[in-house]
């Protein structure tokens, strides 16, 4: 064991990690955002129910059939994903053509439509979910231990964005996506089902979401409240970041992350508070964000 | 904003010009009696609530911005106001005043940096400022942490009439209410107030006719925030209390439901709304956590179907200005 700066090396790598844990989930969830307000033009306020919905669905599939982790990882992203496909035919098709405002509103009042039913079936305390038998234990990197868990978490989070990027910047069907969103009418007279387009992207996005709350239920508890929480943080990352970028969406999510870890090393009484406090000096120093474009 | 045509611009008539006193007559009215017939306890608390909810349309009925932090500025000057009556002694006037400048200074303040960003990222910016002095009440050692500062003193107003006579107090929040509703209808109707309904309208066409926008913005906002605050620190006195729920987010996301319950960009909406929302409050305090499925039912409701608000769909119909 050695020391940099006065703290323990152990000490100084396991925040570390937790920065970079917290960081997959920002960059997940801003990730799933940005696609959802660049088709959609709303911003998604019921993105951390929905998150809280992947953990919730996780922890009711092993209560009721038994299947574990890994179905899980599967399927909840699935049902999730549905019932986002069904709000957006349901509700949000209706604001396209509204202010942006009306589409936080709406997103805002799911949010604690979803948040409410959860306290009232499941209480306020958080629920556990145990880390799958797989992926139990860790091992000793010499300078400190990594549960093997939380490396899969860092892994795959970061498997599924590069994916979801490559998807979007490299693919025919991220060129349509991308040009959908620059101007749907034109997309739409190529042929394009632009609607079925919107449709499925909110429903990858909110699947996201479920993916990451899935992710979290081991190492997080599973509470009605773990949403609402990490939204407004997440929209502080994506104020950081700008929406224009998938790329500066992953790299933002995953640097503030690890800023915020290391500021519980060393400053713990700010470690709540750091990344708001990082958003307000890029909002003075680069109003646009570190990957914005001006509008 | 959903563009209401303006009902006036149709047909003129003596009655239909005066609708605004009119309203205001039977606002008054109904305040005074009210007391003699209920609670005036509950009656009070929906003053000061009515008075956010007004702060708060100002920025989002007229100038079209969406704060989704406001519960920082009712929060705030809520902690300020009851710490400056208990801890340091001030009388009622002085502590609510203590408030409102705290609130003022973090409007100025949070107000500068959200006004960089347009729309969205405006509510965005706004709520995680928000949150950012959630997180500071909540470590702060004058705030009381969880248990917020209790046993406020009422006091004496002006060292001479004594405010724990529920009817004093009363009366007291009657006007501070009554004042603050006629400045915010008074900014609405000066030329002031005429640029930032410019400014909502088409920002980019202000500024091409020579207007600094983002100055209008700022002073805008600040008002918002400051009258916000008179609400903060008057409530801090009347229920005696200020605690986290004042400055967490769920409070700020009230005060949005309670405006467009009542009618986005009208002068007597908030009001209404917020009375609304409060009865329903306690009526529905029996069945929980409910309550917030309600009030989430009630957004879906009012942006799917009645955008307009009570007030503002009444206005529609009668083709009247409220």
């Amino acid at each position: 064991m050695f020391e940099i700066f006065g703290i323990p090396s152990t000490a100084l790598f396991g925040q570390l990690l937790i920065g970079l844990i917290n960081g997959s989930f920002y960059a997940l969830l801003s990730l799933g955002l940005a696609v959802i307000f660049g088709m959609l033009n709303i911003i998604n306020f019921s993105h951390g129910a929905q998150y809280m919905m992947g953990a919730f669905t996780a922890y009711l599939i092993l209560q009721y059939t038994g299947l574990g982790y890994w179905p899980a990882l599967i399927i909840a992203p699935i049902i999730v994903g549905i019932t986002g496909i069904i709000i957006e035919r349901l509700f949000l098709r209706w604001l396209y053509k509204l202010d942006h405002l009306y589409g936080l509103l709406l997103t805002f009042g799911l949010a604690l439509i979803f948040e409410g039913v959860a306290r009232n079936y499941f209480g306020s305390a958080g629920l556990p979910y145990t880390v799958p038998e797989s992926l139990q234990g860790g091992r000793n990197l010499g300078f400190m231990f990594l549960p093997n868990y939380r490396a899969w978490v860092i892994a795959a989070s970061l498997c599924v964005c590069v994916a979801t990027w490559f998807v979007i910047e490299r693919t025919r069907l991220g060129a349509y996506l991308r040009a959908a969103t620059e101007n749907p009418t034109l997309v739409r007279a190529f042929g394009i089902n632009v609607p079925r387009m919107i449709t499925l992207t909110y429903g990858f996005g909110v699947a996201l979401a479920a993916f990451a709350g899935v992710m979290a239920a081991p190492i997080y508890n599973v509470s009605p409240q773990m949403g609402s929480e990490l939204i407004i943080v997440v929209f502080a990352v994506v104020v950081i970041g700008g929406m224009g970028s998938i790329l500066g969406a992953i790299i933002t999510g995953f640097g503030l992350g690890v800023i915020e870890g290391l500021t519980k090393v060393f400053f713990p009484e700010a470690s709540n508070t750091v990344i708001f406090v990082i958003m307000a000096i890029v909002l003075l120093v680069r109003p646009a964000g570190l990957f914005g474009r001006r509008a | 904003m959903e563009r209401v045509v303006d009902p006036l611009a149709r047909k003129p008539s003596a009655l239909r010009a005066q609708s605004e006193t009119i309203g205001f007559l039977i606002m008054v009215t109904a305040l005074v009696i009210a007391p003699f017939v209920t609670y005036p306890l509950f009656l009070m608390q929906a003053m000061c609530f009515a008075l956010f909810a007004c702060a708060f349309n100002l920025l989002i009925g007229y100038v079209g911005l969406l704060s989704f932090g406001h519960a920082l500025y009712f929060g705030w000057a809520s902690y300020l106001s009851a710490h400056a009556a208990k801890v340091w002694g001030l009388s009622p006037e002085l502590a609510i005043l203590t408030g409102t400048a705290t609130a003022a200074v973090c409007g100025l303040v949070a107000g500068s940096l959200a006004i960089r960003r347009q729309g969205i990222y405006f509510a965005m910016i706004t709520l995680a400022l928000a949150q950012m002095m959630y997180f500071f009440a909540l470590q702060a050692k004058f705030t009381g942490g969880e248990d917020g500062i209790q046993a406020v003193p009422r006091g004496h107003l002006f060292g001479l009439i004594d405010l724990r006579n529920d009817m004093a107090m009363y009366a007291v929040v009657l006007i501070i209410f009554l004042a603050s509703f006629g400045f915010i209808h008074r900014i609405i109707h000066s030329p002031f107030g005429e640029v930032l309904k410019a400014i909502r309208e088409n920002e980019s066409r202000a500024i091409s006719l020579g207007y600094k926008t983002d100055r209008y913005k700022l002073v805008a906002f600040v008002l918002s925030a400051t009258l916000a605050g008179v609400a903060g620190a008057t409530k801090a006195i009347v229920l005696q209390l200020a605690s986290l729920t004042d400055v967490n987010w769920p409070m700020s996301g009230e005060v949005v439901l309670m405006t467009l319950v009542g009618g986005l960009g009208t002068i007597f909406g908030p009001v209404v709304g917020a009375f609304v929302i409060l009865v329903m409050q306690f009526k529905l305090a029996p069945i929980g956590e409910w309550v917030l499925v309600i009030q989430g039912a009630i957004f879906v409701a009012c942006v799917l179907l009645f955008r307009r608000g009570i007030i503002g769909e009444l206005a529609n119909k009668l083709r009247i200005r409220l």
